[in-house]
């Protein structure tokens, strides 16, 4: 805390670092200064004038440069003759600045009364009414009346979509230009513009299709007023008779943290429904941001197209069961297979199903043949390397590195590419290598462009000119010593940062499954990826290892869960193969071949048309549990609606039927399987529902219950903000170099995950769907 | 002993022949006070439009929690109230409520008002949960009533000017 700034706010001493503006600086102090344009994510740009304060500054002799004394030794302080907007004014030592003095309270009607003449009254009808700053500000510094003819209102389209997601009331918009900034400043994509001017300034998409960004759904958030509505939200309720339940978001690794808005609505058939998902504040993991797809990818939670009841294959086709029928028939078939059990789990259920699915194998079928799917190459080793604890994307600055390889940011783990660009705003240097162009190259200090299929070798390039020290590895990597300066420069920045993230991405060759064994596919990138950041000692410390781009959001924990327990690929024949929430055959793949299938899912998907035995779960959104994220922060959801049919929680599932192999279980809640976890793995000790439940004070305080200025809309944290495992190297010390020979190029085609792909989730949020179809599909060599 | 008796009976000899306070209901009944509030009713615009713009504001006001709105957005080809939003559910649970008239007084478009109908018993629970259809005034006469096609933009406000002028 070098350099702070002794000033006086109110007669209030406030003492805040160099470079912190007015406005910031007195809500340290709690004392408020109203805002509009101004938000603390965004550079301040002065264009409202709601945030005038007095502002009066320590007097210097001209000719000496030192401060006039007065009478009684202190400084004189000359106040300026005009008000200053303090969103704009940064802090000075000796400054006093007053907000309460009539002239600024004069100043805040007047602007006030300015904004409300263009504005129409429309809180009754207008989605933000109840949680608007524009309300609460009027309501606290506001003229009571005004002396504008209402006749003399201004009239716009209050019906104007600027993309098939957002839509824009453009009477209600006060020309704040907080959308546009977001866009441009922290989303990077510039769709958002000003058209028109004075009275009839108004905003407009500059993108075909309008609104073209995956973030768009922000700037409904950051809105001051109620100009900006989602599709999805607009006109549903209003914002008080709503039910905000904390949760983390289903999609990306990422794990953002979400508030579900529900509601019992007569459009749901009475039932509860999710209204909305807000981001909720997390300065760790999203901030206060989530992108389209979290936002808008809730609604196969309440598809009619869920799942019932249990079905039993009977004639070649499946029909209605009872729970009882379905657990016989498993216990009996899977007690024959005799050890010869198989279970594929999908990376999307809770920590806690994965345990108890790992648990029931052991103990109940007597295996361990468990895959995790999709099969991806490098969970050891991130659960070995990966970043350590206390790593926030949001410190990284001067001196430190990103190095991202074979991934798109943007696409797999759209908020960390927001964070990403903000790192590099502050200092940090990134270095992006892949076969094609991603977003992130906007940002890289250096960008490799390799040959298709030669991202280990460019690691290992990488790696070469770093360091010339002797080690297990280095007479293998020094063949690959680059020709090239790019590579060199990069080489260089690696050697001198202070902290490295190596993200690791799945833009390389999948691991297949060859006669029951999966293949090492991509394995070589990982392990070149893992030896970086050990060679360079970027291990075991905050901000430093590897952070993947792993699929889905619970990769990381589903890998942990199993290979806690010993899991291990498939081995030798199957008799009975059990899949949870996982569709190979819908992904053109094949079944190992077995006599018995079980599928456990939420839809009947591809996979379940095949089983013998269909089993409903409850979605995310029905029941409570954790998922670890990329950086392997464990967090909590929790319930939100009730369950659909007689579906149940994957771990209660497996604790029936473990009741049938005679194994008493004491788990009567997901917690107390968190509390088996936490004695068993390594990693995850100490952890309960307890601390993960914990939160703590953000800052910036953004529309957080106490505080209606900056975001207007509750980003309220009640939910905890989950803790951060240990990698094993911090728990263990170990590490070591492994050579693997880079693979000379396969040639599989394969296509980079995309957010807005299709998929059995998304697929059942009609509102997204043009984004789906919009998307375009490319396809790369490796 | 027996004056008192005899007292007694002649009160009630007396008052036999007055005419009586109580009255025969139901085939009789009281007229109620002016500003007596029973069961509700939603109003409609001259024009057949439905005043109710589904704020909500009437349930956010009432004690009772009795009121359920659940609105929706209103197009040119299938418009029910004036302006962008309607309440697509409009229910009131009759148990709940106590008549205190909050709605009434909460309502931006004087829609919701409170009538001089006390005669409300069910035998079922559920009959007592009135809905938007069992609130809402007939049309006026000749007049359309919703949804109603109308010509693209001609009602850009959630409120008509006739709903601007308090009635009596
Ligand atoms: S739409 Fe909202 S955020 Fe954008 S300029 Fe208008 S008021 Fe500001
Ligand atoms: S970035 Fe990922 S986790 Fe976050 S909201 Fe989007 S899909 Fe969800
Ligand atoms: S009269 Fe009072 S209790 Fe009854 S619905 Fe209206 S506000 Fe609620
Ligand atoms: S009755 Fe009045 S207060 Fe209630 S929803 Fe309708 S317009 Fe709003
Ligand atoms: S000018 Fe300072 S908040 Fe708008």
């Amino acid at each position: 805390m070098a350099d702070l700034i002794n000033l006086f706010i109110d007669d209030v001493a406030v003492s805040v670092p160099k470079g912190t503006l007015i406005v910031d600086a007195a809500k340290r102090a709690d004392i408020d200064i109203p805002v509009f344009c101004y938000h603390p994510k965004l550079k301040p740009v002065g264009m409202c004038r709601m945030c005038l304060v007095q502002v009066g500054r320590v007097k210097l002799d001209r000719g000496t440069g030192q401060p006039v004394l007065d009478a009684n030794g202190s400084p004189e302080i000359a106040y300026g003759p005009k008000l200053e907007t303090s969103c704009t004014t940064p802090v000075e030592p000796g400054m006093r600045v007053i907000t309460n003095t009539d002239l600024v309270k004069r100043a805040q009607k007047d602007v006030l009364e300015f904004l409300l003449t263009s504005h129409p009254l429309d809180c009754p009808i207008c989605d933000k009414g109840g949680e608007c700053p524009l309300q609460n500000l009027t309501l606290t510094y506001g003229p009571g009346v005004t002396r504008f003819d209402y006749a003399d209102k201004q009239h716009l389209d209050k019906h104007y979509p600027l993309g098939e997601l957002i839509f824009l009331d453009k009477e209600r918009c006060i020309q704040c230009a907080r959308c546009i900034r977001f866009q441009d400043e922290i989303a990077d994509d510039h769709v958002l513009g000003f058209y028109e001017r004075g009275r009839k300034m108004q905003i407009e998409t500059m993108s075909t299709p309008g609104f073209d960004s995956k973030f768009s759904g922000n700037t409904t958030d950051i809105c001051p007023v109620g100009a900006l509505t989602t599709r999805d939200f607009r006109f549903r309720a209003r914002p008080w008779e709503i039910t905000n339940v904390p949760s983390i978001c289903p999609h990306c690794p990422v794990g953002c943290n979400i508030s579900l808005g529900t509601r019992r609505s007569a459009k749901g058939g009475g039932e509860w429904e999710i209204l909305r998902v807000m981001p909720r504040q997390n300065e760790a993991v999203n901030e206060i941001w989530i992108c389209d797809k979290g936002r808008f990818g809730h609604h196969y939670a309440r598809s009619q197209a869920r799942l019932q009841k249990p079905l039993i294959k009977k004639e070649g086709r499946l029909v209605e069961a009872t729970w009882e029928e379905a657990f016989s028939l498993i216990a009996d078939r899977f007690r024959a297979a005799n050890g010869k059990a198989a279970g594929w789990l999908g990376d999307r259920v809770s920590n806690e199903d994965a345990w108890l699915f790992g648990k029931l194998f052991r103990e109940g079928f007597n295996s361990a043949q468990l895959v995790n799917r999709p099969h991806v190459a490098g969970l050891d080793l991130v659960a070995r390397y990966g970043v350590g604890v206390g790593t926030n994307l949001g410190n990284l600055g001067q001196g430190d590195v990103v190095f991202i390889v074979a991934g798109d940011v943007e696409e797999t783990a759209p908020v960390h590419m927001l964070r990403l660009k903000a790192a590099v705003e502050r200092g940090a240097k990134l270095i992006v290598a892949n076969a094609r162009e991603t977003k992130m190259d906007r940002y890289a200090a250096i960008s490799i462009q390799y040959q298709p299929g030669m991202d280990t070798q460019t690691v290992y390039s990488l790696l070469a000119s770093v360091s010339n020290q002797q080690s297990a590895i280095s007479s293998q990597v020094a063949k690959f010593a680059p020709s090239d300066n790019k590579i060199k420069a990069a080489g260089q920045l690696i050697a001198e940062a202070q902290n490295l993230i190596v993200m690791l991405g799945d833009e390389r060759p999948y691991p297949v499954m060859v006669q029951g064994q999966y293949t090492d596919a991509g394995r070589a990138l990982a392990q070149a990826c893992a030896n970086l950041v050990v060679a360079t000692g970027h291990i075991g410390k905050a901000n430093n290892g590897l952070l993947p781009l792993w699929p889905h959001n619970n990769t990381q924990g589903v890998y942990d869960m199993l290979s806690a327990q010993g899991a291990e690929a498939l081995s030798g024949e199957v008799k009975a193969l059990y899949l949870v929430g996982t569709d190979p055959i819908g992904e053109g793949q094949n079944l190992p071949p077995t006599d018995f299938v079980v599928v456990q899912e939420l839809f009947l998907t591809p996979t379940a048309q095949q089983a013998d035995v269909v089993l409903p779960a409850l979605a995310w959104a029905e029941r409570d549990g954790t998922f670890t994220n990329a950086e392997r922060r464990v967090q909590r959801y929790y319930k939100a609606l009730p369950p659909t049919g007689q579906a149940k929680a994957d771990w209660e599932i497996f604790r029936l039927i473990a009741e049938k192999f005679g194994l008493k279980w004491s788990f009567f809640s997901a917690e107390g399987v968190m509390h088996e976890i936490a004695a068993q793995v390594a990693a995850y000790a100490g952890l309960d529902y307890v601390c993960l439940a914990e939160t703590k004070e953000e800052w910036p305080p953004v529309g957080t219950s106490s505080d209606l200025y900056f975001g207007g809309t509750a980003y309220d944290n009640r939910g905890g903000v989950g803790a951060q495992t240990k990698s094993l190297f911090e728990i263990n010390g170990r590490s070591e170099l492994k050579w693997i020979e880079p693979p000379p190029p396969s040639g599989q085609s394969i296509e980079p995950r995309r957010l807005n792909r299709p998929g059995t989730l998304i697929d059942q949020s009609a509102i997204y769907e043009v984004r789906l179809r919009a998307a375009e599909l490319v396809k790369i060599e490796a | 002993m027996l004056t008192e008796i005899f007292k007694g009976l002649s009160i009630t000899l007396r008052e036999l022949f007055k005419p009586p306070v109580t009255i025969q209901y139901p085939e009789i009944k009281r007229p109620v006070r002016q500003r007596f509030r029973g069961r509700h009713e939603l109003r409609r615009y001259a024009d057949g439009l439905e005043r109710c713009i589904g704020c909500a504001l009437c349930a956010a006001a009432c004690p009772a929690d009795a009121i359920y709105v659940e609105p929706a957005e209103n197009t040119d080809a299938e418009r029910y109230s004036p302006g962008e939003r309607y309440a697509k559910t409009y229910e009131i649970n009759m148990l709940r409520c106590i008549f205190c008239g909050y709605c009434e007084d909460a309502c931006p478009t004087d829609a919701i008002v409170l009538t001089d109908v006390y005669e409300l018993a069910a035998d079922k629970r559920r009959d007592l949960i009135y809905t938007k259809d069992m609130l809402i005034l007939p049309p006026p006469s000749g007049k359309p009533g919703t949804p109603q096609q109308v010509a693209e933009g001609s009602y850009p406000r959630s409120i008509l000017p006739e709903g601007l002028v308090s009635e009596p």
